[in-house]
């Protein structure tokens, strides 16, 4: 636990950060126009003027504006209700691909043959695009059943970003549950405890360390896949479809677009801060060593 | 030992070993006999050390006695069991160099662990793990985590485990191995205390002549490649006393012990260093 002073000093390095990203995002604007896009003859990896890098200030304001002319719907508005559809997803999205995960390690951590035969694969299924994996998902989902209910789209999407995560997750836990030393293992055998037993009071304890860290990453992959698989299936009411919207409209409201990228990074400190506080609870009582 | 109330039945040997024979990777290059022949009966209430150089296979046949390896032939029995049925109804308990305790758990709680196994309910464990550290007077960090503890601390909290489920037999692994001097005479003079309270046989492994000795009723002395039982000294060093360890008798049983070992290694002191046995 960190104590007041501790607390103050990382709540203000975190607007520190903040701070500097915003600094050289309007330094290197002004920067920018001033010589022409080009330093010592090298050209500048991006254009400033307002369409490709408006003022923070205009992002900032574009939050106020009503998002269709004429109607009450403000765009922090539509940003915020993207961002909780997208949230909602990727959280079941996370939920499904952590219980995947966590099932395969333990799978794989009984029996050295299913490891040695099923880890290429799991390797494997993430050097496939998510992208060219949408459609096949949504038409697959278009023909199923689950307890009687209809596929929805919303489905889809959470499948898609429960593939990203369970990947680390499952690698983590593996590694986690093979930690417990000899000598740990052998002591559970000399109390003749079952295989069960051994998981729940020896295995699963000593590989929290290695399934948090891999929490922080599935959490982080799980919204990017939600978004990804937003656009890519062409679901509506999430932050991506908004992304895709907003880019469309770019040439009337440069700025727009910026909201729509600060709601789904958000989503990815939330769900990052929410692990944290998972960690801070279940850590609590570990050596500080080992506390990443 | 006096008290030899509670531990298993008389009329059998809490160990017997015969003709055991440990063999790893057999039929293959890297074949290592790590055990011949070895005859072996520990009485009920004996403090017996197996000690020799590295390699010898003390450690093996410990964990063999503890059914956590097979044997490649012969007969393990533990209180009259065979060894794996004494592992089943937990016949002994164990010690490691490691104290191997849980990091997540509280002191009391890493005692309770085997009672938990076997299905106690949470009030009786707890007055059980209590008892337990009562007995190695670590009361008050009853709600300590481990890695709170110094090593020494930790090892008594493994022995306390150990004991926690009345094993008649305590099976010990170099447990104070990685202790300094001063703490090692404590806890082997602690040891002397709870098994003279408890009547517990203990097997312990050793590579340290002066711990053997002044642990032990008898000391296996082994030699290695292929290891096998080369002399077994007794001792009798009576009750343990302030100045048990300055005692003639002390001193002679240490060069039994040490000659014997020295005859494996068929050279001086310099023979016995390179061997890996602990001279202190």
């Amino acid at each position: 636990m960190m104590r007041g002073p501790d607390r103050m000093r990382s709540v203000g390095l975190g607007l520190l950060g903040f701070g500097i990203v915003g600094a050289i995002w309007e330094g290197y604007k002004a920067f920018g126009t001033a010589v022409g896009g080009k330093v010592m003859g090298w050209k500048l990896p991006g254009r400033t003027d307002d369409a490709s890098m408006p003022h923070l200030s205009t992002v900032l304001s574009s939050f106020t504006k009503q998002e269709v002319r004429g109607t009450d719907r403000t765009v922090l508005e539509a940003v915020l209700s993207g961002s909780w559809f997208t949230f909602r997803l990727a959280i079941a999205g996370f939920v499904v691909g952590v219980t995947i995960g966590l099932l395969l390690a333990v799978v794989m951590q009984r029996f050295r043959l299913v490891e040695r035969a099923w880890l290429p694969y799991v390797v494997l299924s993430q050097t496939v695009p998510l992208v060219a994996l949408a459609p096949l998902i949504v038409g697959w989902g278009g023909q199923l059943e689950l307890f009687g209910h209809p596929w929805q789209t919303w489905m889809s999407v959470a499948t898609m970003s429960a593939y990203l995560a369970f990947f680390p997750v499952s690698i983590g836990a593996l590694r986690g549950l093979h930690s417990p030393k000899a000598h740990s293992l052998e002591l559970m055998d000399s109390y003749a405890a079952s295989w069960w037993q051994t998981l729940t009071k020896l295995r699963f304890p000593a590989s929290l360390p290695y399934i948090i860290p891999a929490l922080k990453l599935a959490a982080a992959s799980s919204i990017v896949g939600a978004i990804v698989a937003e656009i890519s299936s062409g679901t509506s009411g999430g932050v991506g479809r908004l992304i895709l919207d907003y880019f469309q409209k770019a040439t009337g409201d440069p700025a727009r677009v910026f909201t729509a990228f600060i709601g789904a990074s958000a989503l990815g400190l939330i769900v990052a801060g929410l692990i944290a506080l998972v960690e801070m609870f279940v850590m609590r009582n570990r050596p500080k060593e080992t506390l990443a | 030992m006096t008290n030899l109330a509670n531990t298993g039945t008389p009329e059998s040997p809490a160990v017997e070993i015969r003709g055991l024979q440990k063999v790893f990777n057999p039929g293959k290059p890297n074949q290592i006999d790590a055990l011949v022949d070895i005859d072996l009966t520990v009485s009920t209430g004996q403090f017996v050390s197996l000690i020799g150089p590295s390699g010898c296979g003390k450690s093996t046949l410990l964990r063999l006695i503890a059914n956590l390896t097979e044997p490649t032939a012969g007969q393990i029995t533990v209180n009259g069991k065979a060894s794996k049925q004494a592992r089943l109804d937990q016949d002994y308990g164990m010690a490691f160099q490691q104290s191997g305790l849980f990091e997540w758990r509280k002191v009391v709680r890493n005692i309770e662990l085997p009672l938990e196994l076997r299905g106690w309910n949470k009030a009786r464990r707890r007055v059980r793990a209590l008892e337990m550290l009562d007995l190695v007077k670590l009361s008050d960090f009853a709600n300590h985590y481990p890695w709170e503890l110094s090593g020494g601390m930790q090892q008594r909290v493994a022995i306390a485990r150990a004991l926690a489920v009345d094993p008649p037999l305590l099976l010990m692994d170099e447990p104070f191995g990685a202790l300094d001097e001063m703490t090692r005479e404590h806890m082997q003079a602690e040891l002397t205390r709870i098994c003279e309270a408890t009547g517990k046989t203990v097997v312990f492994v050793t590579h340290s002549i002066p711990e053997a000795v002044y642990l032990s009723n008898r000391v296996v002395v082994m030699s290695p490649r292929p290891g096998r039982i080369t002399k077994i000294v007794d001792v009798d060093l009576g009750s343990r006393l302030e100045d048990t360890r300055e005692s003639t008798e002390f001193f002679k049983k240490i060069t039994e012990v040490r000659e014997a070992l020295r005859d494996i290694g068929s050279g001086g002191p310099a023979a016995l260093v390179t061997l890996g046995v602990d001279d202190r």
